[in-house]
């Protein structure tokens, strides 16, 4: 069977109500990881699978950066998501590992009337932990800590607020996520 | 038992993906109005449609829902969500605050502490804290660009020179992490202390105004006030005839035609707790 049909949800309304839920308490909760289940993509992590089934269609334009643009996912994206594939200033989401997302001003930071015509960046994660910079902000009661794949940029990036980025972090089953809002420093 | 005719929560899955980007974007910037593209719901805008969509991109099967109408689960329109989702989500439902995982409020925040794992879906009629004193979209949008908050103290400073104090009393405004000016929805301003720092995500959906609001768990939130008029988040000043609290917000009811009245909590769960633990 063509791999492009299988692996999306099977219980679309459901499985993506459980995502969502999952990617709520991630976005509301700077630095807590959470485990999705439900879709099997090619060739990238099963919870930025979930988070593109579950965000994704035909009115979010989608870039696909470095080694995630392979000719297995756009098939898989066209017939689950159909999502239009653009280059990263056309983006509304974006998909990859942190090196071949760079430099990440050049996507939507949104306007100033509009802050929320940003991208949200799906970053694909070796692991996800608990160590690491030391988050605060809203959503985090005291502090958090979150294995980041570094500071200054999500600094410079924090410094624009209300403008900037959001930023989902996926590995293997597990996500986080990262709002414009949270103030990184090094441990 | 879900009512197979619909999509689970009635909302179709692209309508429900599009207002969960909203919700997403107005997690990462606390206060600030998220427009959305608001549907026909199968009830009358002036009950809830705005939180009922919320509610419905959120909701998942294992949901306990609960909603409540100025602090009661039985008002018609309560009942009427409540049904709603009982019947395009199967979803179970409680009157406890301490028992639910997502509850829908029009006018009150729960007395009971929320927790973490909770939502609370604020039903808002007007999103726009700034459009009393400016009806044109183009010009608040701006307003809250280039954070021109001056009018709206300006508006309570004349509260306190005609009344002596300021006389808003529901919908108080507030500022939150110290950038954007937010409705807070037509509740008490005694309820406006449980806005920040709060255990739960709050989320606000106006469905006429098609805007989407939140509150992040923590958020720093303040009332507006002035050096020498502090915010305070006043009651009636008596107990709840009932249970006995003297630190819920009261409701007054005529009890007789002869003019009699008592006061009782608004939120009838907490008075309902209250009573049963009185009487163990
Ligand atoms: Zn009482």
């Amino acid at each position: 069977m063509n791999i492009a049909l299988t692996g999306g949800f099977a219980d679309p309304a459901r499985d993506a109500a459980h995502a969502f839920r999952a990617v709520t308490e991630a976005m509301a909760r700077p630095g807590m990881i959470l485990t999705v289940t439900g879709a099997n993509p090619p060739r990238i992590s099963a919870a930025a699978g979930i988070t593109l089934l579950t965000l994704c269609d035909t009115t979010t334009p989608l870039h696909l950066a470095g080694a995630t643009d392979t000719a297995e996912l756009r098939d898989w994206i066209a017939f689950h998501i159909g999502a239009p594939l653009v280059t990263a200033e056309k983006a509304a989401f974006a998909l990859g590992d942190w090196r071949s997302l760079q430099p990440i001003d050049r996507f939507p930071q949104g306007l100033p009337d509009y802050p929320d015509r940003s991208a949200t960046l799906i970053v694909e994660m070796e692991s996800l932990s608990n160590q690491g910079p030391r988050l605060t902000g809203p959503g985090i009661q005291h502090h958090a800590h979150l294995s980041l794949p570094e500071t200054a940029a999500f600094r410079a990036n924090a410094a624009l607020f209300p403008l900037g980025l959001d930023f989902i972090l996926t590995s293997g089953d597990q996500l986080a996520a990262l709002p414009r809002t949270s103030r990184v420093e090094d441990n | 038992m879900t009512d197979q005719a619909y999509n689970f929560a009635y909302l179709d899955e692209q309508t429900k993906r599009m207002i969960r980007r909203a919700i997403l974007k107005a997690l990462a910037i606390p206060g600030y109005q998220v427009p959305f593209a608001s549907r026909e719901m199968p009830m009358p805008y002036g009950w809830g449609t705005g939180g009922v969509q919320v509610t419905a991109a959120c909701l998942t099967p294992e949901d306990r829902l609960k909603v409540i109408d100025q602090g009661s689960d039985d008002t018609t329109n309560a009942v009427s969500i409540r049904k709603f989702f009982q019947r395009t989500a199967g979803v179970a439902i409680t009157e406890k605050t301490a028992e639910a995982t997502l509850i829908q409020t029009r006018h009150r925040i729960p007395e009971t502490a929320l927790t973490q794992g909770q939502i609370l879906v604020y039903q808002v009629p007007i999103p726009e804290p700034l459009r009393f004193i400016e009806p044109r979209e183009t010009e608040t949008r701006k307003m809250h660009e280039l954070e021109e908050y001056g009018l709206m103290h300006v508006k309570l400073y004349e509260d306190i020179a005609r009344h002596g104090q300021i006389a808003t009393s529901y919908a108080y405004p507030v500022r939150v992490e110290g950038r954007y000016v937010m409705d807070p929805s037509p509740i008490p301003k005694f309820d406006n202390p449980k806005l920040g720092g709060n255990a739960a995500i709050q989320l606000f959906g106006a469905g006429r105004e098609q805007r989407i609001y939140a509150l992040p768990p923590y958020t720093d939130v303040v009332s507006l006030d002035f050096d020498d008029h502090p915010f305070t988040a006043t009651k009636a000043d008596h107990g709840c005839n009932i249970c006995g609290s003297i630190h819920s917000y009261l409701d007054e009811v005529i009890t007789d035609d002869q003019g009699g009245r008592i006061f009782v909590c608004s939120d009838t769960d907490f008075c309902a707790e209250r009573q049963q633990g009185t009487a163990a």
